[in-house]
């Protein structure tokens, strides 16, 4: 499966947050897709963005890297970038590559939507 | 013996067949469901790896995947033609993501090769990284034990009971 890619709005007492919902394979050759999609968001002066992992297949190193580079790019704007990911061989890439320690991982959007720093 | 031997080219898009071929071998060689998870995203991503040092060091060249099986495990080789081997495997240190970029353009997005190197090695439990036969490239070589054959299981070579 290939890469898919959907945005919506959400709000919450913590503000309002975008949600970039992603599903399918991140790999060295779908990830540049996403790249742009973050960029375009934080372009676009969105600095809040949540990114749902649910319907995440696959995820390489690649994949990793275009969700660090999102990360500092919101940071640049004071904004956050937090993760939804139950999937435990999804996060066990994430453990492994001391990633945890980077990312705030929720369990659901709407957790992830409410989080505040 | 090899079972499988794939030449590819140094392109992002063939990465994903080399998944698929080599997923569909390990399901043949009988490994498990949970297993097989583990060698789509370890194969995936050694072949990652070689697909980005090829870009940079030796685009014309192809990477080569070797699917090799025996009764006691199932290993995949992926040859690269790349620099020669950097640091250990296990040399994990925390600062393989760059944090210094400034939010910009997109080229602070790139990870270390060794990254890919940490994260196989805490995928897998037998990972090799030797350097390949003509002196310049690595050869990444993962391997796994294939399960005991289950009686009622597809036929073997052994003598059927009398």
């Amino acid at each position: 499966m290939d890469l898919s890619l959907s945005t919506r709005s959400e709000s919450s007492p913590a503000g309002d947050r975008t949600v970039v919902v992603v599903g399918g394979e991140i790999d060295v050759y779908t990830a540049p897709k996403l790249r742009e999609q973050l960029i375009d968001l934080v372009s676009s002066g969105q600095y809040h963005l949540v990114v749902d992992m649910e319907g995440v297949e696959f995820l390489d190193s690649t994949g990793l890297g275009v969700l660090v580079g999102g990360l500092k790019r919101v940071r640049a704007h004071e904004g956050s970038l937090r993760l939804v990911c139950t999937q435990e061989r999804i996060l066990k890439i994430f453990r492994i590559t001391g990633l945890t320690k980077v990312f705030p991982i929720h369990s659901s959007v709407d957790e992830a939507v409410a989080a505040t720093d | 013996m090899a079972v499988v031997e794939l030449l590819l080219p140094s392109s992002p898009e063939h990465v994903r067949t080399a998944r698929l071929v080599v997923v569909a071998a390990a399901r043949r060689a009988g490994l498990g469901d949970a297993t097989v998870d583990e060698l789509r995203l370890a194969v995936g991503e050694a072949c990652a790896r070689a697909v980005g040092l090829h870009r940079a060091h030796a685009p014309e060249q192809r990477v080569a995947i070797t699917v090799t099986d025996d009764p006691t495990g199932l290993a995949v080789a992926v040859t690269d033609a790349g620099p020669p081997a950097g640091p250990a495997v296990d040399d994990v240190a925390g600062g393989f993501v760059d944090d210094s970029g400034d939010g910009g353009d997109g080229a602070g997005d790139e990870v270390a090769p060794d990254l890919s190197l940490a994260l196989l090695a805490g995928l897998v439990d037998d990972v090799e990284v030797g350097s390949a036969d003509q002196g310049t490239g690595t050869t990444v070589t993962l391997r796994w034990p294939l399960p005991p054959r289950v009686p009622g299981g597809p036929p073997s070579t052994a003598a059927a009971p009398q």
